[in-house]
């Protein structure tokens, strides 16, 4: 695998005459967490999109876990797992009964004593009796991260993982992912519009704008560079820079 | 934590029947968690069957036709119904998974394409059996008639109307899939528009000639006619059984391939994650 679980080169999306993703290079280490990061349309969700084959990029290669996702993808999906609030569970279903199908097909051995593992560590115990759809929203994003982990998943993409949780709550569930992936030597990458969670959580950061990779580094590296305090200040920087088409213009 | 099993890539790219089972046990947690979806399931073609029943006696006392076999307007009506349930059975099955924002998470899943697509043959067979039984069962005392006195045509014909229901439920599915839940109506009112052409109450020789050629190109006409021949003639037709299967695995393999295109198509143009209302 040579050290790096993501492997990216020249990944492209077109939507029309529209790039949403245009030429993106990247490698994401094993082990480490990685945030990426960028504005509303910078090809984030696209981005996660193709790295989850839920989307066929319009030119370029992705390899993950050493396997070329676009033409072996179910060969890494039961290694990987997925996370995001703008992605639902059957409303109708218990909790217990969305996990358990989730395990099966995740091909989790012992589904149902894992489902209670999980289950006791994200402290759901008290809602797997009860519909998904009755959750409040900070419950159902701990039910979805309990459904992301249940694979113990080698390679675990987030989308905005602690959006909607207060913040006890979202301090809660950083440090059980945290821990997760120190314990697991799991791969994070998240994408997140909170710098004090990126800060907290990520060793790189890949700065997206326009479709491509502006800048990476690790938090303290792109403070220095932009002469800041805080990741929220890089980032706000950044994305007031006038865009590559302004300037053509 | 406990040890991780060993992983082979090639295994889990292999056909899983663990993960069929897993889409099944998701609709079946669905069905048992809401007495009113089963309940819907066998309350319209209960209905049919007693509206029907009714016309038949009528028509007993007043039709020559119908009073040389008596139950040929509720086995009818019964075996309709299996097209309808079987083809709501594989659309309304994936209309859930968009109803409920279910479809990116699945297909982040190791779940195949084309094991969603057995896994809604699975649950189309469950639901239509629900649907289709409990009237069989009540046409007995209600009208002393019973369809399963067919014997093993009937099974032949149940079978072959449910593969006609997979086909079209399959090309919905993908047409939804397509098209996003502007789509889903098609699900309540296509099959309507073969039940004229399949000769279900009467003869495809009472069609115009030219729609004759339309309606053999149905496996429904094959088995209606089929279902006539038997309770008229006591004759089972097995050149009508070889049309209808040879039809019907034409119209699965054309209802699979345009859900797995529009599988494909939507994940050029990125509409899993947009699916749902």
């Amino acid at each position: 695998m040579s050290g790096s679980v993501i492997k990216v080169r020249g990944l492209t999306k077109r939507f029309g005459a529209v790039a949403a993703v245009d030429g993106v290079d990247f490698d994401i280490p094993d082990g480490s967490t990685v945030a990426l990061l960028g504005g509303n349309g910078a090809g984030k969700t696209t981005t996660l999109s193709m790295l989850l084959g839920l989307l066929l990029p319009s030119a370029g290669t992705i390899e993950v876990l050493g396997e070329d996702m676009l033409r072996h993808r179910h060969r890494v999906l039961p290694l990987m797992n997925f996370s995001s609030p703008y992605v639902d569970m059957p409303h109708r279903l218990t909790v217990e009964q969305n996990l358990m199908v989730y395990g099966r097909l995740y091909g989790v051995a012992k589904p149902r004593a894992r489902l209670r593992e999980v289950a006791a560590d994200l402290a759901i115990d008290s809602l797997l009796k009860r519909e998904t759809g009755d959750l409040s929203s900070g419950q159902k994003t701990r039910v979805a991260i309990a459904k992301a982990l249940l694979n113990r998943p080698q390679l675990l993409l987030l989308d905005e993982p602690t959006a909607s949780l207060d913040p006890d709550t979202a301090d809660w569930v950083r440090t059980y992912l945290q821990d997760y992936q120190r314990r697991a030597g799991a791969t994070i990458l998240l994408a997140s519009h909170n710098m004090g969670e990126v800060e907290r959580m990520c060793g790189g950061i890949l700065m997206m704008k326009e479709g491509r990779i502006v800048d990476r580094g690790s938090p303290a590296e792109l403070i220095s560079r932009y002469g800041r305090q805080n990741m929220e200040e890089v980032f706000l920087h950044i994305a007031r820079q006038p865009s590559a088409a302004a300037v053509a213009q | 934590m406990t040890a991780l099993p060993v992983f082979s890539p090639a295994a889990a790219a292999a056909f899983s029947a663990q993960r069929v089972a897993a889409l099944v046990l998701r609709h079946l947690y669905l069905l048992r968690g809401s007495w009113t979806r089963i309940l819907e399931l066998a309350y319209w073609p209960t209905m049919q069957m007693i509206l029907w029943g009714f016309i038949s006696q009528f028509f007993v006392t007043n039709s020559t036709w119908v009073a040389q076999a008596a139950g040929v307007l509720i086995a009818a009506v019964l075996l309709w119904d299996v097209v309808f349930r079987g083809q709501l059975g594989v659309s309304i099955s994936f209309l859930e998974e968009l109803w409920s924002r279910n479809l990116a998470s699945l297909f982040v899943s190791p779940l195949r394409p084309y094991e969603m697509v057995l896994g809604l043959l699975v649950m189309s067979t469950i639901r239509t059996l629900i649907g289709v039984v409990p009237p069989a069962l009540l046409a007995i005392p209600m009208y002393h008639y019973s369809v399963f006195s067919m014997g093993l045509p009937l099974l032949a014909f149940f079978v072959n109307l449910l593969m006609m229901g997979w086909g079209m439920g399959l090309l919905i599915a993908g047409l939804v899939m397509r098209h996003g839940l502007a789509a889903e109506s098609l699900a309540w009112v296509a099959v309507f528009a073969l039940a004229p052409l399949s000769g279900i109450y009467y003869p495809i020789s009472v069609l115009p000639p030219w729609l004759q050629y339309v309606a053999w190109a149905l496996p429904s006409s094959h088995v209606f006619e089929g279902m006539r021949a038997v309770m008229f003639e006591g004759v089972f037709r097995y050149d009508l059984l070889a049309m209808a299967v040879a039809l019907n695995l034409f119209y699965i393999a054309l209802g699979a391939g345009a859900f797995l295109y529009a599988f494909r198509l939507a994940r050029i143009r990125g509409l899993l994650l947009k699916s749902g209302e």
